[in-house]
């Protein structure tokens, strides 16, 4: 269980990092809230088109916030140098990686646990219903596992703010479709729906895999 | 005069590495496919425009259909050929593989956006708008949007062997995501045309005839146009070691 010890070490460093300095949480979660608040504006949310627009306002701010905390996970890394003390460790890649990935679940949750009841509360939806957690958990698992991948590629360049977002969002829009139609299907119940939860579980599996294989290349130098 | 002679030197020994058989051998191959590609096309255009029916209910416009497949075609060819060229480079650490692949990315922006360009023009003609959400559609342009960031990273990494890497980890993860892009979209909303080719008598059998004509022929120029590409890659790989070595 080296393994095990190996990410948790990793990731409480990575949360005790967060714990001291603050920046990232407190920056995605008004981030996160500053989205809803101007979504509320440029749809005009009214009852009769709440039911269309929230799941997709809701879905737009984590995705956004995400990216930003994203965006951070591996740079800070590599801005400090320390990128490279981390890879010269005798530590599994896949350890790093999973340590990386779970630690943005982390940053991302905490902001969608803040999000969430102020969303709820602004859009006057009742979204505490259970599968909810479900689909939070399932589409974030998604976005962070590409994403971590691809902010260890985005931060070898100069241009990574850039270059991240335009490289993950093409590749999550399977998610993003799921989870704004499960979470849609909560609000107002429609009959016939396909099984997105299944479809973001099985994207969740085939890129938790792939990019656990791939990301030795990424982060080899 | 002794940097001129260095500089033949790193030459001969460049020329030497890719085998000197491959500099000899390789203009006679895009001579042939370029000669090939040539007179397909001469044909293709004489078949489409020439013997091809006009569609009874859509007229001539219908007749792009024969370009839009083709160009559809080799931008997914494209992109397959990037994604094996991408396992095979990580694989067998063979920096050929990434010439490959670069190559291959290269022409497929470009296919996939006539792709778009020329199906956009046919859905005006035929379903009367320029853009709808629909599950093929869709993923032609989540896949041109792969494909330019592709092209994007390329560019911002540089020639390295860190660049190679990274690219080909985005080409297989883009090229597993594409048909799961395809059926979450699929599940959203859906309008396209089902292939009718494989299907019995959907289509006239001189419209097949034709479009496998006009397939081959734009096979052909993609072969021709990745032998062209691909010596370019090698080239400015050379040209770049070159410089290094002055510095």
């Amino acid at each position: 269980m080296i393994f095990l010890e190996q990410v948790i070490a990793i990731l409480w460093k990575d949360v005790r990092y967060e714990l001291r300095s603050k920046q990232m949480w407190t920056g995605m979660g008004l981030f996160a809230l500053l989205v809803l608040v101007i979504f509320n504006f440029a749809f005009d949310l009214r009852v009769d088109n709440k039911a269309a627009v929230a799941p997709g306002a809701l879905w737009v701010a984590f995705v956004f916030a995400s990216i930003l905390g994203l965006g951070r996970t591996i740079a800070a890394e590599r801005e400090k140098g320390s990128m490279d003390r981390l890879l010269l460790c005798p530590v599994d890649r896949k350890a790093i990686y999973l340590a990386k990935l779970l630690g943005n679940m982390l940053f991302i949750g905490v902001v969608e646990v803040v999000a969430l009841p102020i969303f709820a509360a602004l859009f006057d939806v009742p979204l505490f219903v259970g599968p909810l957690l479900a689909i939070v958990l399932l589409g974030t698992l998604g976005i962070a596992a590409v994403g971590t991948l691809f902010s260890a590629m985005a931060a070898a360049t100069q241009a990574r703010e850039l270059l991240l977002p335009i490289l993950v969002f093409p590749l999550i829009v399977p998610v993003v479709i799921g989870s704004v139609r499960a979470t849609g299907t909560l609000l107002v119940a429609t009959a016939n729906e396909p099984p997105w939860l299944g479809l973001i579980a099985a994207f969740d599996v085939i890129f938790l895999s792939v990019s656990m294989l791939t990301f030795v290349y990424v982060v080899e130098e | 005069m002794a940097l001129a002679n260095n500089q033949t030197h790193i030459e001969e020994q460049a020329a030497q590495q890719g085998g000197p058989a491959a500099t000899v051998r390789l203009p006679i191959v895009s001579i042939i496919l370029l000669a090939l590609t040539s007179i397909g096309m001469m044909v293709s255009i004489g078949l489409i425009f020439l013997v091809a029916p006009t569609d009874a209910v859509e007229g001539l416009p219908q007749r792009i259909f024969y370009f839009h497949v083709p160009v559809s075609w080799i931008g997914m060819l494209a992109f397959g050929v990037l994604a094996a060229a991408s396992i095979a480079y990580l694989w067998k650490k063979d920096e050929r593989w990434d010439w490959l692949a670069r190559a291959s990315a290269e022409i497929g922006t470009v296919f996939i956006t006539l792709a778009l360009v020329t199906g956009s023009i046919w859905g005006r003609t035929t379903w009367g708008t320029w853009w709808t959400w629909d599950a093929r559609l869709t993923t032609t342009l989540i896949l041109w949007f792969i494909y330019i960031g592709y092209m994007m990273l390329r560019s911002y990494m540089g020639r390295t062997h860190a660049s190679a890497r990274s690219a080909a980890v985005l080409g297989i993860i883009g090229f597993i995501d594409v048909p799961i892009i395809y059926e979450s979209v699929n599940w959203w909303r859906t309008l396209h045309p089902q292939p009718e080719v494989g299907t019995p008598g959907a289509l006239p059998p001189e419209v097949v005839g034709i479009l496998m004509v006009s397939l081959v022929t734009f096979t052909l120029l993609y072969c021709f146009l990745m032998v062209q590409l691909y010596q370019l890659e090698k080239t400015q790989m050379l040209a770049q070691r070159l410089r290094a070595s002055l510095e």
